[in-house]
């Protein structure tokens, strides 16, 4: 697929669902509708950004629900009760992350693998700081997160806020640059003199802020958290940035694109409902307008003939 | 090649390891029911590792994320179509391998016709096998008919059936892959699919077969699982997602590909269930048992490359 191709066919499903959602109910076409439709938006956003992030350097993390999850656990309670402690552990997270980048580089290990024993440690961490559901949103969170901006929702706002920044961090910066060359091919980053293994744990390290971010994002807005609040999320992000564009392999990935694959996926949801969809079949249309968009890859799709 | 060079070895040694620290414990009392039991459960996590393991054998990016709705799709229709009468187990297995084949089939039509990236092909189907089964169980929780009850929790010469199922599965598994030219195909596909299809493998019949093959062993998973708990749930397949990659891996195969290990998965298998038990007979919490899970997948796989580098 062509570079620049590649962010056409994210806006024009995005679009297409947008227009039947609105036809389906015009009412929706508003304020308050917009807001309803893309309400959860922000989390799913951010996350995708964090697998994004990870694809980028040809990995793929499979432990990314059950870390924002984490994140979103210890948002409610330590970042409520001691906003100190809870900041020091939601940096360890980080560094965590960024560590793990290190390790699987350093160890030639897959990542398949480690970030599906990461899952279970994340998991049962969460477990053990929330058995049961509970805890509750910082003050603060909880009204960046329900803000009414003038003109546009919040939702919208925050996804084209986390779209800028990415852009610039990933495309137009130096960094970004190299870390997609990772992706792109290693071995000619290592012999250009940069240290692979430093930019593997700082991509995995963006990832965990991403991650972090999303947690206290979702916190934000259910007000309360529990161990499993996010575990879908892992399949989500990387729909989200096979949606946007991205690529398995090669570096070639596109924010904006991933952003927009976030959107689509949480509209498809509020269009089903809209359809009067048995909720039998809901999650089903989800994975059938899932199947459809990425047909339509095909299309976009230059090299399909020679494989 | 000495013994302890064999992969399988380790995963064999670690089930063995575990199952005596567990009876340290216990002072040796509830050895024979521990090994049932890691013998039954270690059964389903066994046919759906082999599985697994066939597709992640095609190299880089292969991987069935459908496991579990499959098994669950699978084991919802067969009871229902049994409706807990005598005599129909094996209408309920047909109807439960025939599931497995559909979706095999559905899985790499999306794959080869779409070019969709496996992960993504298979995750988004799962979604739709998924939805199928909620709309065909409608929350019933239909009992398998009483034979087929008795088979599935019964044993012969002290060995679970279901263990008896999974030990013919691996023979036939094995045969395949050592001693057919199918396995030589597989493998070779899977270590470099360009150079494969040039000296004239069939690389997409063989990736075929394999995207079929993991769908059938999961239904044929899914519908021992219903049979052995007394009824299909809707999350029933859910822990055998993880499970099947981790069985794989710990069991010596290559995630890159291009390389299977059959013993391996067994041992890991019974490893894993072990495992949990052991830390289950131990008092740990829900939250430290999923964390020393995760650490123990984790050291086993960091201690596998670094046996590999100096080798």
């Amino acid at each position: 697929m062509l570079a620049k191709y590649r962010i056409i066919l994210p806006v024009v499903s995005l679009a297409v669902l947008l227009a039947a959602t609105f036809y389906m109910q015009p009412r929706a076409m508003s304020y308050f509708g917009l807001n309803l439709l893309f309400n959860l938006a922000v989390p799913i956003a951010l996350a995708t950004i964090a697998q994004m992030m990870i694809i980028m350097v040809n990995d793929i993390d499979l432990s990314l629900g059950a870390f924002v999850s984490l994140a979103a656990c210890i948002t409610a309670t330590y970042l409520n009760d001691t906003p100190m402690l809870g900041l020091l552990i939601l940096l360890a997270l980080v560094a965590s992350y960024a560590l793990m980048g290190a390790v699987i580089h350093r160890l030639d290990l897959p990542a398949i693998v480690v970030t599906l024993g990461m899952s279970f440690v994340w998991g049962g961490l969460a477990l053990f700081i929330l058995p049961t559901p509970g805890g509750s949103a910082p003050g603060w969170i909880r009204t960046l997160m329900t803000v009414k901006p003038p003109l546009v929702p919040m939702a919208v706002v925050a996804a084209v806020l986390i779209a800028f920044v990415t852009h610039m961090l990933v495309i137009r910066s130096r960094l970004g640059t190299v870390l997609r060359g990772v992706g792109g091919n290693a071995r000619s980053i290592t012999r250009a003199g940069w240290n692979v293994t430093a930019l593997k744990a700082m991509a995995y390290g963006l990832a965990g802020l991403f991650g972090v971010l999303a947690g206290m994002a979702l916190v934000g807005l259910t007000t309360s958290a529990d161990a499993n609040i996010a575990l879908r999320y892992t399949l989500l992000s990387i729909a989200g940035v096979i949606l946007g564009g991205g690529e398995f392999t090669g570096g070639k990935v596109s924010p904006v694109g991933a952003v927009i694959g976030a959107l689509t996926l949480t509209l498809a949801a509020s269009f089903l409902s809209f359809l009067r969809l048995s909720p039998d079949w809901q999650i089903g249309a989800q994975g059938a307008i899932l199947i459809l968009v990425l047909t339509a890859r095909l299309l976009f799709s230059r090299k399909g003939a020679a494989e | 090649m000495n013994l302890t060079m064999k992969p399988w070895v380790w995963a064999w040694a670690a089930a063995a390891l575990v199952f005596s620290a567990t009876l340290m414990l216990t002072s040796g009392r509830g050895a024979s029911e521990l090994a049932y039991a890691a013998l039954s459960f270690g059964a389903f996590a066994a046919i759906v590792g082999m599985g697994q393991m066939l597709v992640i054998t095609l190299g880089p990016g292969n991987v069935d994320l459908s496991i579990p709705a499959t098994m669950t799709l699978a084991g919802t229709l067969a009871l229902k179509i049994m409706g807990s009468e005598p005599g129909t187990a094996w209408l309920g297995l047909i109807v439960a391998l025939a599931v497995g084949l559909a979706v095999g089939c559905a899985n790499f039509a999306l794959i080869w016709l779409l070019r969709l990236p496996p992960i993504i092909a298979t995750l988004a189907a799962s979604l739709v096998y998924q939805s199928v089964a909620i709309w065909s169980n409608r929350g019933l929780r239909v009992k398998p008919p009483e034979g087929l009850a008795d088979f599935a929790t019964g044993r012969m010469l002290g060995v679970p059936n279901v263990a008896w199922v999974a030990f013919a599965l691996a023979v036939a598994v094995w045969v395949m892959l050592e001693r057919a030219v199918w396995g030589r195909y597989l493998l070779a596909a899977g270590q470099n699919l360009r150079a494969a299809r040039l000296a004239g493998v069939p690389v997409q019949a063989v990736r075929a077969a394999a995207y079929i093959a993991v769908a059938v062993f999961a239904a044929l998973a899914g519908f021992l699982l219903s049979s052995f708990s007394g009824g299909a749930a809707l999350n029933m397949g859910a822990e055998y997602l993880l499970m099947s990659i981790a069985v794989v891996v710990i069991g010596g195969t290559s995630i890159a590909g291009g390389n299977s290990n059959v013993p391996g998965v067994i041992g890991a298998s019974l490893f894993m269930f072990l495992v949990v038990s052991m830390l289950n007979s131990y008092g740990a919490g829900a939250g430290v048992k999923s964390v020393l899970t995760g650490a123990i997948i984790i050291a086993i796989v960091i201690a596998a490359s670094t046996r590999k580098t100096r080798s």
